[in-house]
């Protein structure tokens, strides 16, 4: 696992973190040192988040979902707004991205899009959006508007969420405020734009009522996992989350986000595909498999993607060989355990990662979030149509 | 009566709050000090500032469509606003004590998710979340959300009220004592500490529990805006804090007796509802100093085009060709539309309004701006810093209120000159604390934590 493969690809790695409760594994609050007790405090997240800042990860995940609390009483249940953890955090970081998890399938778009924006305008440029749909009849009992719909239909919502959020954050151009004292204007009319989105389960007027952001577009993150989801995420995502159960099978997630980008008509190179990358490490493989053993004695978890159980030697060497092997452009480290999985990973991984050059050097401060994808500030749609 | 004066041994606590300037032309753009709306560091500036002074919240209102006139969006005003989550979440990062309020709209949420959304702030925050909750019926902001503008206006508090029931049954839903975190046996959640919501009404029909532990507070504070009949029915029986219009000594005192008294019938005690008069305020060296400044507030505030604007939402009229240091129009307002979208508040007899306006002009030799400026809302507060604190707690003390929610002009700068020479004064007079004394906004606005058992007693209530 831990041969060094010549290495091809010059592009680094990107590292993001998916911070999840107490960890993704449903028994990881049993830990001593899981913090189960402050999981609806700020300083929790803060801690978290300012560790993943300093250490210079790319973005925090922040995983949502529209549920009731769970009926079991030996896994963890409640969760906080994400949105409202990000923004939370927004003032404790300074280069991390924030990206919370936001549902299309009972929220109001508007809301949603407004919420986004303001990060972005409060993070000052680090703001992302992991679009998320809720499936569940649960789900929607807590609201009562509509029944639980399909796969497609969800995602076809969702593509119609995002189309409606990217409008609005169009909506007013970048000089749209003139405070012009001599006729009286606050702003120029002529630069502010209703989106007229219509659509067969909202409609949205616009214009927003939050003003174009740093980025102008946060960050789109969609995870690619049906075919529904996957369409969404070709047409419309910044950076892609696939899952894949070994290093060979996530090259060919790539390709297949690739070959699904390209049928929407966007360039592959401009979508970052980022592998969920499930881990629990220790000083001793030895140590690892024993924590992992004793979580699993606790709840059974079934990985969802590639897993790693070792050192961190071992992940680096992991993540070195993904890099090489271009298996994907990034990895979404999630942390089994939390926050001790988080402290590994800051404290053990990144610094051999960065010896081993996989990595991309911290950006300066003021660094769209947008700027480390390689993607530039979107040009205004609307100002683009205004005629001569 | 309501509020126990002979039992009064120490005088009345003032309570402030600090309202982000808004989105109309009381909030003065022309002014070089005057900075952005939008970037958080304004927000920042003011919420520190609060709590330098030691207030008990910062205040957010609210708008979910730009304003328009004559079809066209209206461009005279500071525009613009985050949203009111992001920036309260924000601002808990900045502050430690300062309740955090914002007002959001029961008729394009939905109870689930208003919930989770203020208990996440309340935990974030440790304990500073207030909702002031509005309702609308308007079919132009509805263009904006799913729910469009089916809601007919007699239905706003309907709407309201049963939001409002929907979402304390999902605050209530954890017992106080739910999180174990029993390590040892395995038990997160202590067993049946976790209740369902059953709801089925006229407005909504939801099932599931709460996705959130109760939050520090219980249920974050209640605030109500809105005077009206039902406004004030539904602030007596359900708000922790009614947000009202500033007016005379006599009339707060009228209104405050009034609320009080329904709070009374509603069988709570009239201290547990605050009475806040939301004002504005210019200070100076002098009381004539003051004046001076006021007017060159009053006109920063109506600039030439601000008055025609003013005074084509009573004509209902294009009068842009209307010269505003000239008079009044003779021609008749038009009674068949409305040229104004997106505000509150909108004259119900425009000829009368009209009439008047035109009489006043006259009586007092005045042009259009000159007369704006006189009928639209002055400053409340304006005099020395001594007198202004005076004012304040003559105000309090004799019961036309509990407080103000003040509004500067500027952001985000002014509330600073308050804070620097108001407060002191006013904590001489011992009517303002010297410390915060608890953490929450429950404790700074003395009202009282609903028990956790609220969701069995509503429910036996009902029943």
């Amino acid at each position: 696992m831990t041969i060094r493969l010549l290495d091809h690809h010059s592009r680094p790695l990107h590292l993001a973190v998916e911070l999840d409760g107490t960890g993704r594994h449903p028994a990881a609050w049993r830990r001593t040192d899981s913090r189960a007790e402050e999981l609806f405090t700020a300083g929790y997240w803060v801690d978290l988040s300012r560790q993943a800042d300093d250490a210079g990860l790319e973005l925090v995940l922040l995983t949502d979902a529209f549920t009731a609390a769970s009926a079991g009483s030996g896994v963890v249940s409640g969760r906080l707004d994400a949105v409202a953890i990000a923004a939370r955090v927004a003032l404790e970081t300074t280069t991390v991205g924030l990206v919370p998890l936001a549902t299309t399938t009972h929220t109001e778009p508007f809301h949603v899009a407004k919420a986004v924006q303001s990060l972005d305008h409060v993070s000052h440029g680090r703001a992302g959006w992991e679009v998320g749909v809720s499936t569940t009849a649960a789900d929607a009992e807590l609201v009562g508007r509509t029944g639980v719909q399909s796969a497609a239909s969800l995602w076809a919502e969702a593509d119609a969420a995002v189309e409606v959020a990217v409008r609005l954050w169009d909506s007013w151009e970048d000089d749209a405020e003139i405070r012009d004292v001599a006729t009286g204007r606050f702003v120029d009319r002529d630069k502010l734009h209703y989106i007229d989105f219509v659509g067969e389960r909202f409609s949205v007027k616009g214009p927003s009522i939050t003003p174009r952001s740093p980025q102008g577009h946060a960050l789109v993150v969609v995870r690619a996992g049906d075919d529904a989801s996957l369409a969404v995420a070709a047409g419309r995502a910044d950076v892609v989350r696939v899952s894949a159960p070994h290093i060979a099978a996530a090259g060919a997630e790539r390709e297949r986000v690739h070959t699904a980008v390209r049928a929407a008509g966007r360039d592959p190179d401009q979508v970052t595909v980022l592998l969920d990358v499930e881990v629990l490490t220790a000083p001793t493989a030895a140590q690892a498999r024993a924590e992992v053993a004793q979580l699993e004695a606790w709840a059974r978890h079934t990985p969802r993607s590639l897993t790693y159980t070792g050192t961190p030697d071992g992940l680096a060497g992991l993540l070195h060989d993904l890099q090489a092997v271009g298996a994907a452009d990034g990895v979404t480290l999630v942390p089994l355990a939390l926050p001790s999985g988080l402290a590994q990973i800051t404290q053990q991984v990144l610094p051999r990662l960065r010896q081993q050059g996989v990595l991309s050097e911290t950006p300066a401060a003021g660094t769209l979030l947008r700027e480390r994808f390689g993607l530039s500030r979107p040009v205004n749609r609307f100002a683009q149509e205004v005629p001569a | 009566m309501s509020t126990r004066p002979s039992k009064r041994t120490h005088p009345k606590q003032v309570h402030l709050g600090a309202h982000f300037p808004g989105v109309n032309n009381t909030t003065v753009w022309s002014d070089p000090r005057s900075l952005s709306h939008i970037e958080v560091e304004s927000f920042v500036h003011l919420a520190r500032t609060a709590e330098r002074g030691l207030f008990d919240f910062l205040f957010l209102a609210e708008g979910l469509r730009l304003r328009e006139q004559q079809g066209r969006i209206f461009d005279l005003d500071v525009m613009g606003r985050p949203d009111t989550f992001t920036i309260l979440n924000t601002l808990a990062a900045a502050t430690t004590r300062l309740g955090l309020a914002g007002t959001i709209n029961t008729t394009f949420n939905e109870p689930w998710e208003v919930a989770r959304q203020f208990a996440s702030l309340d935990h974030l925050s440790g304990g500073r979340a207030a909702w002031n909750i509005v309702t609308s019926s308007d079919a132009f902001t509805g263009e904006n959300f799913r729910r469009g503008g089916f809601l007919a206006h007699s239905d706003r508090y309907a709407r309201a009220a049963e939001f409002v029931e929907v979402a304390k049954s999902f605050w209530d839903s954890w017992s106080e004592d739910a999180l174990l975190v029993d390590r040892e046996n395995g038990v997160f959640l202590r067993p049946g500490s976790v209740h369902e919501v059953d709801h089925r009404g006229a407005q909504f029909t939801v099932h599931g529990a709460g996705s959130l532990p109760r939050t520090p507070q219980g249920q974050p504070v209640l605030f109500q805006a809105g005077d009206s009949e039902q406004g004030r029915e539904f602030a007596a029986s359900t708000a922790d804090a009614i947000f009202t219009r500033h007016g005379t000594l006599e009339q707060g005192r009228a209104f405050y007796a009034d609320v009080k008294a329904r709070a009374l019938r509603h069988g709570r005690h009239a201290e547990d509802l605050k009475v806040l008069p939301a004002a504005t305020f210019v200070l100076g060296d002098t009381a004539e100093d003051a004046r001076e400044r006021a007017d060159v507030v009053r006109h920063q505030q109506v600039g030439p085009q601000t008055a025609i604007a003013f005074l084509e939402q009573v004509w209902n009229r294009d009068l842009s060709a209307y010269d505003p240091e000239g008079p009044l129009p003779t021609i008749d307002p038009d009674v068949s539309r409305l040229v104004a979208q997106g505000r509150a508040n909108v004259a119900k007899d425009p000829r009368a309004v009209a009439q008047s306006y035109r009489d006043r002009a006259e009586a007092e030799g005045l042009n259009i701006r000159e007369l704006i400026i006189k009928v639209t809302t002055q400053q409340q507060f304006v005099g020395t810093a001594a007198q202004v604190a005076q004012e304040i707690d003559t105000y309090v003390q004799t019961d036309a209120c509990d407080g103000f929610i003040l509004v500067p002009h500027l952001t985000p700068g002014g509330l600073d000159e308050f804070v620097d020479t108001v407060v002191p004064l006013l904590q001489e007079r011992g009517v303002h604390r010297t410390a915060y004394t608890g953490t929450t906004l429950r404790e700074h606005l003395a009202v009282p934590r609903p028990a956790p058992d609220a969701a069995a007693i509503r429910e036996a209530r009902a029943s």
